[in-house]
């Protein structure tokens, strides 16, 4: 078993808020990422994809193609969007790392046939990162 | 859906590595460098990783800003900027980065609630880091 990882960028803008939440629980929990006007982020992904390397090729999986899945499925929607308003996923979810992370993994999945998809990363900041491995 | 949450903190500190228990020469050939009996310093990056369900209503594994409090509060003000050959834990045990793991991992393992801690890691230099998960 071989792990590949490829890495992307993508900017976009989000704020933290749940309508279940009166006024002042939503500032309570999200504290400034809460501004209704939003903020960005220069975000930075790397999903690994694990697999046997075939005999042939010598790859893991055609990267090419995991560029192009990566691109069409993840950076197409996301690259210079407001997620909240513009992003089906956080029309309902809080647009956390970690739903960024879980929302990636889901959109890659079914798209990536050749590869085994082992885990999605996504660096909100430098100092801050969430790992989602499918787990329930 | 259980997500991994890692967030990164720097603090300074200095250490001599040095063992009473062994002669001289033992220290000098063992740590080398480290040895040195003024201590020497590090620009520590420590990883923490937390895991767990991701709440619905808050889109969380837990609130990074407990996270913060709590490691600023219990780590960053604990280490940064001191001797650590001169604090508590490493009274008997020398300050090496493997050991500077575990300490951490016990303080956050016993005082942080809100979230599994799943890892603790620590860079000591670019070239060198260290990992421990309660193991």
């Amino acid at each position: 078993m071989v792990y590949l990882t490829r890495k992307a960028e993508f900017s976009a803008s989000h704020y933290y808020h749940n309508p279940k939440f009166t006024a002042e629980e939503n500032a309570r929990i999200f504290g400034k990422c809460n501004n209704p006007n939003g903020h960005g982020h220069n975000y930075t992904l790397e999903v690994t994809v694990k697999g046997a390397v075939d005999p042939k090729s010598g790859f893991v999986v055609d990267l090419k193609q995991l560029k192009d899945v990566m691109s069409r499925e993840v950076l197409d929607a996301l690259d210079h969007r407001f997620l909240n308003k513009e992003v089906p996923e956080f029309f309902t979810k809080v647009p956390t790392t970690e739903n960024l992370a879980i929302a990636i993994w889901q959109r890659l999945v079914p798209k990536l046939n050749a590869a085994q998809l082992h885990r999605v990363r996504v660096y909100e900041t430098p100092d801050l990162f969430v790992d989602f491995y499918g787990e329930a | 859906m259980k997500a991994h949450l890692t967030r990164r903190y720097m603090f300074s500190a200095s250490h001599r590595l040095h063992n009473d228990e062994m002669s001289e020469q033992e220290n000098r050939a063992i740590y080398g460098k480290c040895n040195n009996p003024y201590g020497h310093g590090h620009n520590y990056m420590l990883e923490v990783t937390v895991g767990g369900p991701v709440d619905d209503e808050t889109g969380m594994v837990c609130n990074l800003a407990d996270l913060d409090a709590f490691v600023h509060l219990q780590i960053l003000e604990r280490y940064d900027q001191q001797n650590l050959n001169l604090l508590a834990e490493f009274r008997k045990d020398v300050p090496t980065t493997e050991n500077l793991c575990i300490a951490i991992y016990d303080i956050v393992k016993l005082g942080f609630r809100q979230a599994h801690l799943d890892r603790v890691r620590i860079e000591e230099t670019m070239m060198n880091s260290f990992e421990y998960a309660g193991d």
